[in-house]
């Protein structure tokens, strides 16, 4: 399959009009608003309903979960319902979001508007992480002239519906992608995840019914309602319907963020979108899906279709869209090390596998990056991630509330299944038949 | 108990409070204004917060010490924030963060003694196609190698803006950018916050 660049709906307006995408003037004069007026005018709440399930679009923040399922969760009879908006795209990697809210922030906003119509939602809420002021008040703006232009506010284009929306900023912490910890957040709390069930449609914001969506997906919703979603559904594979923004980011000549449509190999991504791999060296090794992804590796994954369930298949996810590319000058501990201690770093703390065992794995990382490690490191690593992720499966099992903790084996685990020769050789004094017997017991617990 | 704060900003708070349909929830923007207000989050700035939101101070305490960008000590006028996760990581953020150090004259994690430059390496800024990436006040630069570093610390010394915009140091010192910026903004930040209204964000002079 060649790389088909003609089917763009996100990004077609701020690539078509770069000057001045962002404005209400640019949108209105590219048929912006005009779904949302077809649909108060035109459609019930329940026919919009309708379509998203139809479009069978996927979540864009990381899980892909269906999100016209994830609508149909909220219990009918129970008032007021809340949507929230996550922008808190913290998964390194990631800056998609970023780039929707900064390039057309209206999108969103009618995106907003049409699914808080179809949610029977009077309050919709976007949380932005603190580290984007620029995308907040671009959003922000967005919003003052919608308002101005009676797309929000009381009585909406004289159909009755009321609806307000709300930015709020987050302030330095990754967890809060996480929609209960964000929930939290959005609470006036530390943003800690919450044990699920309760899932959020059922019991979120405030304790009532609240859907919780990524601002990718729900930028799509204009196009969904103005094309059908039959017309949605059509493009690209059905299990990875649409297009998706992903982030192409580490060794590459040109990273950036891409509209693509899913069921091209990794190999067309890489070199055709992404330009190949700088100084023409040798692609080593790629995280597929962010951060929390486990590792592709050429010899096994080049040629493999960038679909959600192939990439799934293959024992990763898709996640938030973000692509590391990392080339044969990586050293790939001082790699996993650095992502390891993110996740460090972000926990929040509640569950202690994930607290106690993310520092561990970092403090391990870094004593054999230091030229320190010991031989039995190497079983000691992977007997840490069995203790956070029992059985290092993927998807993982959980002794956690949240999968940050075992996001955080994913590296250690990559590392170890496709380069334990260089993580034993940064190792002194460890030869191979030494680390053998050392880690006989250890490799049965990584399932190789 | 609120009398600490200036007029304006007990208006501001009064806007955020009435934005969310229950009170706690401006918590959070009520810290950075907080922040704004006093430069840092300090104890009082937390007893204030709470006495607005009806949380317990200690409640208000653990929001504060959970986030990363409500710093409860002063820092620098100008606080350079360099990312060092995978993508920058991949990219020389470490040399980067190196430089900067260098040229301020101090480690990762301190102010100059002049207050006028704190430097701190921060997880992911979401700059990663543009990878290395630095932000001052969170303002964000992209492509930024360690040469335009070193340029980037010493024009914040000499220049001292008094409003920080991204767009104007993406010129003058970025390189490759995650995506096409567009537009310049003239709107930036005037203290070490993110500038977002109703806290620490002003237009540049000419406006």
């Amino acid at each position: 399959m060649s790389v088909d660049m003609t089917s763009k709906i996100l990004l077609s307006r701020m690539e078509s009009y770069p000057a001045d995408s962002h404005t209400l003037e640019r949108y209105l004069d590219t048929g912006g608003y005009a779904a949302f007026r077809t649909a108060l005018e035109k459609m019930k709440p329940e026919d919009v309903v309708a379509e998203v399930k139809a479009s069978n679009i996927r979540g864009r923040g990381g899980a892909s979960f269906p999100t016209g399922v994830k609508w149909g969760f909220l219990p009918p009879d129970t008032r007021p319902r809340y949507l929230v908006i996550n922008g808190d795209e913290s998964e390194p990697g990631t800056f998609k979001d970023r780039m929707l809210l900064e390039r057309d922030p209206h999108q969103l906003v009618e995106g907003i508007a049409i699914s808080s119509y179809a949610l029977d939602v009077t309050h919709a809420f976007v949380y932005i992480r603190g580290e984007y002021p620029k995308p907040a008040r671009r959003l922000q703006r967005a919003i003052d002239e919608a308002y101005e232009a009676g797309f929000l506010g009381e009585d909406i284009l004289g159909s009755g519906f009321d609806l307000d929306v709300t930015v709020h900023l987050g302030a330095g912490a990754y967890i809060c992608g996480e929609e209960t910890a964000l929930l939290s957040s959005l609470e006036g709390r530390r943003g800690e995840p919450r044990i699920k069930p309760p899932f959020p449609a059922v019991e979120g914001l405030y304790a009532k019914p609240t859907i919780v969506n990524n601002v990718e997906t729900i930028s799509n919703i204009p196009w969904i309602v103005a094309n059908g979603g039959a017309e949605y559904a059509a493009i690209g594979p059905e299990t990875s319907s649409g297009t998706r923004v992903m982030s192409l980011s580490g060794h590459l000549k040109n990273p950036g963020d891409y509209e693509i449509v899913a069921g091209m190999t990794w190999r067309e991504l890489i070199y055709d979108v992404g330009g190949g791999i700088r100084d023409d060296r040798e692609l080593k090794a790629w995280v597929p899906g962010g951060a929390s992804a486990p590792w592709f590796v050429p010899s096994e994954h080049l040629d493999t279709p960038v679909t959600i369930d192939d990439i799934a298949n293959n024992g990763s996810m898709i996640g938030s869209g973000a692509v590391i590319v990392m080339d044969d000058s990586t050293n790939v501990v001082g790699a996993a090390h650095r992502l390891v201690r993110f996740f460090s770093h972000e926990s929040c703390g509640q569950c202690t596998p994930c607290r106690e065992g993310t520092t561990w794995l970092e403090r391990i990382l870094s004593r054999i990056l230091d030229g320190y490690g010991r031989p039995e490191d190497i079983g000691l690593l992977l007997d840490v991630s069995d203790n956070i992720s029992p059985g290092l499966a993927w998807p993982p099992a959980m002794t956690t509330i949240c999968p940050l903790g075992p996001s955080a084996t994913a590296p250690v685990v990559s590392i170890m299944r496709y380069f334990r020769d260089e993580v034993e050789a940064m190792i002194p004094g460890l030869s191979h038949a030494a680390a053998s017997a050392a880690n006989a017991e250890s490799t049965e617990a990584a399932g190789d | 108990m609120i009398s600490h704060w200036s007029h304006e900003n007990q208006q501001r708070a009064q806007q955020l409070l009435d934005a969310y349909p229950e009170k706690q929830s401006a918590a959070m923007p009520l810290l950075y204004l907080a922040a704004h207000e006093h430069g840092y989050v300090s104890d009082d700035a937390m007893r204030e917060v709470a006495a607005l939101t009806g949380l317990s101070s200690a409640q208000v305490q653990a929001v504060a010490s959970f986030y990363t960008m409500y710093k409860r000590a002063p820092v620098g006028r100008y606080l350079v924030s360099v990312c060092t996760s995978i993508s920058c990581y991949l990219r020389g953020a470490d040399d980067v963060l190196a430089a900067i150090e260098d040229e301020a004259g101090v480690l990762d994690g301190e102010t100059t003694p002049d207050g006028e430059i704190s430097v701190e390496h921060v997880e992911c800024s979401g700059a990663c196609g543009g990878a290395p990436a630095v932000s001052v006040n969170w303002e964000l630069i992209e492509g930024l190698g360690q040469d335009k570093a070193r340029d980037l610390i010493k024009w914040l010394r000499d220049a001292k803006p008094a409003v920080v915009l991204g767009d104007e140091m993406q010129l003058l010192f970025g390189g490759r950018k995650s995506f096409d910026w567009g537009p310049p903004e003239k709107e930036g930040a005037i203290v070490a916050l993110p500038a977002f209204a109703p806290y620490g964000t002003a237009k540049a002079e000419g406006e």
